[in-house]
C-alpha cells in the first residue's frame, strides 16, 4: 500500500511543478508537428549550374528536362567551367553539368555525401532517359510513395520517449539530492524497490500517453497509421520506457548534482542512439561499432518498430527483438534499485 | 584587475573540480568525432539480398556472382517464389531480393523502401552493377570528397553543436546556480562589479571552449584523416566570434532561469533541439516546408557550420563566407547587447 502513496507522491511532485506538466503535454505535440518535416533526408531542390559547350538540340534538351524535373532547380547557364566552380564555392549551387562535345561532365558538391552520390545518380537518370535502361525494374515494398514521414515517424516515437522517460528520471532523484528531501525518504522503512518502482511507475504512464498522443497525431496530421498491429507498437514503447527509465535513475543515482547527471545521460542517449540505425544504416557500420548494436536497446527497439510500424510484421517477425528487449529492461531495473543507496 | 583575476580562478575551480563533468566535456568531441568519423556512415555495404529464380541457368548464375562479388551486395539465400523473398523482408532477413522471371529475360529489384534514400542506393548500386559493360557518354566528378566519407559533412556540424552546448548551456547553468544555492548573493554584495562577476564567469568557458575547439581540429585532422583545406586563422577567429554568442546566449538564460532544472531544459530544449534539427547539420534545409526554412534562418549555428564547412573541407577564402560571418557578428552584436542589458544586479 506504501506504493500507492509513493506514487501518489511523485505525481504530486510533478504537477506541483511549474513546467514539467507543460512540457510533458506540450512537448509531445510540438514534436510531432514540427519534427516529420524536418527530419526528412529526401534529397531535392539541387541547384544545377549548366556548362554549354555545345549549344546543340540534344543540350538544349537536356537543360529543358533538368528545369522540368522537380528534383532540380535549374540555377543558370555559366560560360566555363571555372565560373561555375565560382558559384559552387559560394554555395549557390551543388551540382555542374557540362556538356562538351556530346559528352557530359556531371560535378557535384560531395561535402554531404549521400546529397552529392544521389544529386549525380538523378543527374544521370536524366540524362539517359530516352534509351530506356535495359528490362530492369524496380518495386519498392512497404514504403511505396517513398515517403520519409513513414520511415522517420517511429523513429520519433523513439526519440519522444528518450527524451520524456529518460531525461526527466535522470532529474528526478538527483534533484531531491540536491533539494534534501531525499534524506526524509532515507529515514522512513519505505523499501528500496517500492521506492524505485514507485519512481518508474509514473514515467510507464506518461509513456503509454505520449505513445498515443503521437499515434493519434501521425493518423491526424500526416495520414499515416501503422501496418501492423498497435498491440506490439505499445509493447515495444513500453519496454523501451523501462529501459529508459531505469536508466536514468541509474545515472541520477549515481550523480551529485543535475549539471553532472544531464552531461552524463546525454552523453549515453547520444551514443545509444546514433549506434541504433535510427538516421543510418546499422549494416554500413565497421564490424566493431556493428557488435555495439547487440546490446544497445535502442537498435532492437528500432528495428521491431519499423518491422511493425512500416513492414506490417507480426509476432514472429520481431520476437527476437522483443525478448532481447525485456532481457535488458530487466537488467536495468535490477540495476536501478540495486544502485539506489539509502545510507549516504 | 586582481579582483577580476580572482574570480576568474575562483570559477576555473569549480569547473575543474567537478571531475565527471570534465570527463564528459572532453570525452564528448572525442567519441563523438569517432563515431561520426567511423561508425555512422551512410555507405551501401552488406546489403542482404535474397535471389529467387525458380531454375538456374548460366546466366543468372552469372549475374549472381556478379553481385556476390561485390562488396556491395551479400548472398543471403535462394528462393522459388518472390512471396517468400517478401516474407524474409519482412522479418528483417533480407534487405532486397533479386528476381529471374521464369519466362522473360529482365531481372526485377524488389527492395524494402522503409528508407527512401538507401532504397534508392542499393538500386542504383544494383543496376550498375548488373550492368552489361557499355560506355556511358558522362562522367562523374564528387568534388571535394571523393570518397564520400561523411565525416567531411559531419565534422563542422559537430563543432557547430557543442561549442553551442559547452557556452551556452554550462554558463547559463553556472549562474543559475549561484542563484539558486543562495551564493550569488554574496557575489553580489562584494566590491565587485556586478558585471565583472559574469564575465569573469565566461571567461574560463571561453577557455574551455577553445581547448575543445583545438582538441576537434586536431583529431579531425590527424585522426579522422578530414582536411583543413581552408586558413586556420579565419577558422579560429570565426569560431570565437559563434563562442561569443554562445556564451551570449547562455547569459540570456540566466536571465530568464530561476532553477537549474528550468535552465537546463531551456538550453536543452530551445538551443540543443533547433541546433541539430534546423541547422542542416543532419537534415538538409533546403528539403524543408518553406516557414521551417525561416525558423531556420534565425539559427545561428546554421551560419557557423555553413561557414566551417566551405573554409574546412572546401578550402574557399574569407571572400566566399562573408554572408555567414556578417550574419554571426551581427547576431553575436544583438544578442551581447541584450543579455548585458537585461543583466539584473538586484536578487528578487
Amino acid at each position: 500500500m506504501t506504493l500507492k502513496y509513493l506514487i501518489q507522491k511523485e505525481f504530486l511532485q510533478i504537477r506541483r511543478n511549474s513546467f514539467l506538466p507543460k512540457l510533458i503535454v506540450v512537448f509531445p505535440i510540438v514534436i510531432m508537428c514540427v519534427m516529420p518535416w524536418v527530419m526528412s533526408m529526401e534529397v531535392k531542390n539541387i541547384r544545377v549550374d549548366v556548362v554549354d559547350v555545345d549549344h546543340t538540340v540534344e543540350s538544349q534538351r537536356v537543360i529543358q528536362q533538368i528545369m522540368a524535373s522537380n528534383y532540380f532547380v535549374f540555377g543558370s547557364q555559366k560560360a566555363t567551367y571555372e565560373e561555375a566552380m565560382k558559384d559552387i564555392e559560394k554555395g549557390q549551387a551543388d551540382v555542374i553539368l557540362e556538356i562538351r562535345d556530346g559528352k557530359y561532365l556531371i560535378a557535384a558538391n560531395a561535402v554531404n555525401g549521400t546529397k552529392g552520390a544521389i544529386g549525380s545518380a538523378y543527374l544521370t537518370q536524366v540524362l539517359a532517359s530516352p534509351t530506356v535502361s535495359e528490362g530492369a525494374s524496380t518495386l519498392f515494398l512497404y514504403n511505396k510513395s517513398q515517403n520519409y514521414k513513414f520511415y522517420m515517424i517511429p523513429a520519433l516515437l523513439a526519440i519522444v520517449m528518450m527524451l520524456m522517460t529518460g531525461f526527466l528520471p535522470t532529474l528526478n532523484i538527483v534533484g531531491e539530492k540536491e533539494a534534501g528531501t531525499i534524506e526524509q525518504i532515507n529515514v522512513t522503512p519505505v523499501s528500496k524497490w517500492a521506492f524505485i518502482l514507485a519512481k518508474l511507475i509514473p514515467y510507464w504512464l506518461i509513456a503509454i500517453f505520449v505513445v498515443t498522443v503521437c499515434l493519434l497525431l501521425a493518423w491526424g496530421i500526416y495520414g499515416i497509421t501503422s501496418a501492423g498491429s498497435l498491440v506490439w507498437v505499445y509493447v515495444l514503447a513500453m519496454l523501451l520506457a523501462l529501459f529508459f527509465s531505469s536508466f536514468g535513475l541509474i545515472v541520477s543515482n549515481y550523480s551529485e548534482t543535475m549539471q553532472q547527471a544531464i552531461f552524463v545521460m546525454w552523453f549515453f542517449v547520444v551514443c545509444i542512439m546514433l549506434l541504433s540505425g535510427l538516421f543510418t544504416p546499422t549494416r554500413s557500420m565497421p564490424e566493431w561499432a556493428y557488435m555495439s548494436t547487440y546490446i544497445n536497446p535502442m537498435h532492437y527497439f528500432i528495428d521491431a518498430i519499423r518491422t511493425v510500424f512500416i513492414r506490417g510484421g507480426g509476432f514472429t517477425a520481431i520476437v527476437h527483438q522483443l525478448l532481447a528487449l525485456t532481457a535488458i529492461g530487466l537488467f536495468m531495473g535490477c540495476w536501478a534499485v540495486v544502485s539506489y543507496k539509502k545510507n549516504s | 584587475m586582481k579582483q577580476f583575476l580572482s574570480f576568474v580562478k575562483k570559477e576555473a575551480r569549480h569547473i575543474l573540480r567537478d571531475r565527471r563533468t570534465m570527463l564528459i566535456l572532453f570525452g564528448m568531441p572525442v567519441v563523438l568525432m569517432l563515431l561520426f568519423g567511423f561508425a555512422i556512415t551512410t555507405d551501401v555495404r552488406n546489403v542482404r539480398t535474397v535471389v529467387v529464380t525458380s531454375q538456374r541457368s548460366p546466366q543468372t548464375q552469372q549475374a549472381v556472382d556478379r553481385l556476390a562479388a561485390s562488396a556491395y551486395f551479400t548472398i543471403v539465400a535462394t528462393v522459388a517464389t518472390p512471396k517468400d523473398a517478401e516474407l524474409l523482408i519482412r522479418s528483417q532477413k533480407a534487405d532486397m531480393a533479386l528476381v529471374f522471371a521464369p519466362r522473360h529475360s529482365g531481372v526485377q529489384f524488389i527492395v524494402d523502401g522503409a528508407d527512401p534514400n538507401m532504397a534508392q542506393q542499393w538500386t542504383n548500386y544494383a543496376q550498375q552493377t548488373l550492368a552489361t559493360a557499355h560506355p556511358l557518354p558522362q562522367t562523374t566528378r564528387l568534388l571535394y570528397n571523393p570518397q564520400m566519407k561523411s565525416a567531411y559533412n559531419f565534422v563542422p556540424a559537430i563543432m557547430g553543436m557543442l561549442l553551442m552546448l559547452i557556452c551556452a548551456m554550462m554558463t547559463s547553468i553556472s549562474i543559475v546556480r549561484e542563484k539558486e544555492r543562495g551564493t550569488m548573493e554574496v557575489l553580489l554584495v562584494s566590491p565587485v562589479r556586478p558585471l565583472m562577476v559574469v564575465i569573469a564567469k565566461a571567461v574560463p568557458y571561453l577557455m574551455l571552449a577553445l581547448c575543445i575547439l583545438a582538441t576537434i581540429l586536431l583529431m579531425a585532422r590527424y585522426v579522422l584523416g578530414v582536411p583543413l583545406a581552408g586558413s586556420l586563422w579565419w577558422m579560429v577567429l570565426v569560431s570565437v566570434i559563434y563562442i561569443m554568442l554562445a556564451l551570449s546566449l547562455g547569459l540570456l538564460i540566466s536571465n530568464v532561469a530561476q532553477t537549474q532544472l528550468v535552465a537546463l531544459l531551456l538550453s536543452a530544449m530551445v538551443l540543443l533541439m533547433p541546433v541539430v534539427m534546423l541547422s542542416g547539420m543532419m537534415f538538409p534545409v533546403e528539403s524543408m516546408p518553406q516557414i521551417l526554412q525561416w525558423i531556420a534562418a534565425i539559427v545561428p549555428p546554421r551560419y557557423y557550420i555553413d561557414a566551417m564547412r566551405k573554409l574546412m573541407i572546401m578550402g574557399v577564402g574569407i571572400g566566399e563566407v562573408a554572408k555567414e560571418v556578417t550574419i554571426l557578428s551581427l547576431m553575436t552584436a544583438l544578442l551581447l547587447t541584450i543579455a548585458l542589458k537585461k543583466f539584473k544586479t538586484r536578487l528578487e
